[in-house]
């Protein structure tokens, strides 16, 4: 069944300049292989192909556990000269969060 | 030699809550309290403050936080320490020494500078971001170097009460008590990791007690209202337990501190502080008991050899202007005050950004959701060289009363000059901190 990452993980953003800094948590360390597998780079440069323009970068923290993805070119220039209304991109983590995957629960 | 400190954070950005450090310093058993207040941003505006008036260039709400917490770290003997002094930390000293005269107190206050290095720079150093000298992103307003903890170590060997800095690495806040209270060694890559962890834990306050965190329903938040900040208690072998004061709201769980451990990290085996490159892909946490959650692992690597530097420059202006449309066809209607606004402004204006505000304003996208909605709300903004010329983005978007579709209100209009922010490196033996001690 297709389900959103939104009802097995939560994520918070982050900025560093023009670069989005998304954390993906599971809420139950068992679906952290299934994240593993599905929340690919290109699956998630795919989902946000309409705010990340530069290169995603994917990080496994297995020891938490959690991903991490470090998105370029995002935020439209940054927290101080952006004309965007969330300037800082601190409302993507939910962005992240409407992904759809597919699961076996 | 203590073999176990206490270190609260009372704030993490310039515009926190007062009330939790008050709650901290009152009842939380402190050794330390920390107070992180300042943002790439803001030490660029203090700077321009710092330049219209010599006497200022400090975070703005130091009086305020001051007057109530002078008294509260005086009786429960907790230093404190913070980047209040934003670009001006001697102005800042003076005016805590000043309010605690007025209140009868004693108090010694370290200013801690050297960060301010814009006259080390000639404006043809490389900007990080863009690989371009600095000097082509517009006329450099200031330029701030990231002090680690050894710049706070000659402070907290003073009797000072309250340490008080410009541009410190937010972890080094925490780091330097830590140091100073167990004789690590700045070269010991796996405590002063460790240390580091805690910095970042602890630097945004709020953040780790459930603050930035709630979702109803899916993640609840015990009296959200009252949310209190974060302490940690930190032992000789580097172990933390992280905390709050009972009583007060918000919680402590492996969730909320795991969001806080990956906030604003980019690589997570390499996060760039002056005093290390830390790693926190060994970091092991544990829940020891309600709202307590147990650190462990933090490690590092020598620190680089060059310290990061923060240059704000002169950006223009952002000229704004927002009106609401209700009902049937509402989005359609925003849409053509939109595009008419687009029509009037293209000539004047090279980067014009329209957004409907209740569809795809936030997120830049809906992915495919497309309720009709009740009301929108059309924002449109522009960049300027000059206030006058962005002034003209509300003026149009004011004049849609009589000049648009039907049914516009609320008109609002801004205009905000903008201070943009590069970075660049420079050697760290070009950087010379120094304290100063003022006496009330």
């Amino acid at each position: 069944m297709k389900i959103k990452l939104y009802d097995i993980a939560h994520s918070r953003a982050g900025d560093k300049g023009n670069t989005l800094t998304l954390s993906l948590i599971p809420y139950k360390s068992e679906y952290y292989p299934i994240l593993c597998n599905q929340v690919t780079v290109d699956s998630v440069k795919q989902h946000l192909k309409d705010i990340v323009s530069g290169e995603i970068i994917r990080y496994e923290l297995p020891n938490l556990p959690a991903l991490h993805f470090v998105c370029k070119q995002a935020l439209l220039g940054g927290v101080t000269t952006s004309l965007a209304v969330d300037t800082h991109g601190k409302s993507l983590s939910f962005a992240l969060l409407e992904m759809e995957i597919e699961v076996n629960l | 030699m203590k073999h176990k400190i206490r270190i609260g954070c009372g704030a993490g950005f310039s515009g926190d809550r007062l009330e939790p450090a008050l709650i901290l310093a009152e009842k939380g058993d402190l050794d330390y309290l920390v107070l992180e207040c300042l943002a790439e941003r803001t030490i660029a505006l203090a700077q321009k403050r710092k330049l219209q008036d010599a006497t200022k260039g400090y975070d703005p709400l130091l009086e305020r936080r001051m007057h109530s917490l002078l008294p509260l770290i005086r009786k429960n003997n907790i230093r404190l320490i913070t980047n209040m002094g934003a670009a001006n930390p001697v102005a800042a000293a003076e005016t805590i020494c000043q309010i605690a005269r007025q209140l009868h107190l004693d108090i010694i206050v370290a200013a801690v500078t050297g960060d301010d290095v814009l006259p080390l720079l000639s404006g043809t150093e490389n900007s990080i971001e863009t690989g371009e000298p600095l000097h082509t992103s517009g006329k450099l307003i200031s330029a701030n170097a990231y002090l680690g903890a050894d710049a706070l170590l000659p402070a907290l060997a003073t009797d000072a009460h309250i340490i008080i800095t410009g541009r410190v690495a937010d972890p080094s806040l925490f780091v330097a008590p830590l140091v100073h209270s167990f004789g690590w060694s700045l070269d010991d890559t796996e405590r002063i990791g460790q240390a580091t962890v805690i910095g970042h834990l602890m630097e945004c306050a709020g953040q780790l007690t459930g603050g930035y965190f709630a979702d109803p329903g899916k993640k609840d938040i015990p009296d959200f209202a009252n949310l209190g900040h974060p302490f940690v208690d930190v032992w000789e072998d580097g172990t933390a337990i992280f905390s709050k004061v009972p009583g007060t709201g918000g919680t402590i769980t492996l969730a909320t501190v795991k969001e806080q451990l990956l906030y604003e990290v980019m690589d997570p085996s390499q996060y760039f502080t002056p005093d290390l490159v830390a790693d926190f892909t060994g970091v092991h946490l544990t829940q020891t008991g309600t709202n307590q959650i147990q650190v462990v692992g933090g490690k590092g690597q020598q620190k680089p050899e060059t310290l990061k530097v923060s240059v704000g420059y002169a950006a223009g202006f952002i000229g704004e202007g927002e009106i609401s449309y209700a009902g049937s066809n509402a989005l359609q209607r925003a849409q053509l005050a939109g595009e008419t606004i687009r029509q009037r402004l293209s000539s004047s204006f090279s980067d014009i950004r329209i957004d409907y505000i209740g569809s795809t304003s936030v997120h830049r996208t809906s992915f495919g959701h497309h309720p009709e909605p009740y009301e929108i709300r059309l924002r449109v903004a522009a960049k300027a060289s000059t206030s006058t010329q962005a002034a003209l983005v509300g003026e149009e978007v004011e004049a849609l009363y009589t000049n648009g579709p039907a049914g516009g209100g609320g008109a609002r209009k801004y205009i905000h000059e903008v201070v943009g922010i590069v970075s660049t490196l420079i050697p760290r033996t070009q950087v010379q901190s120094t304290i100063s001690l003022y006496q009330a």
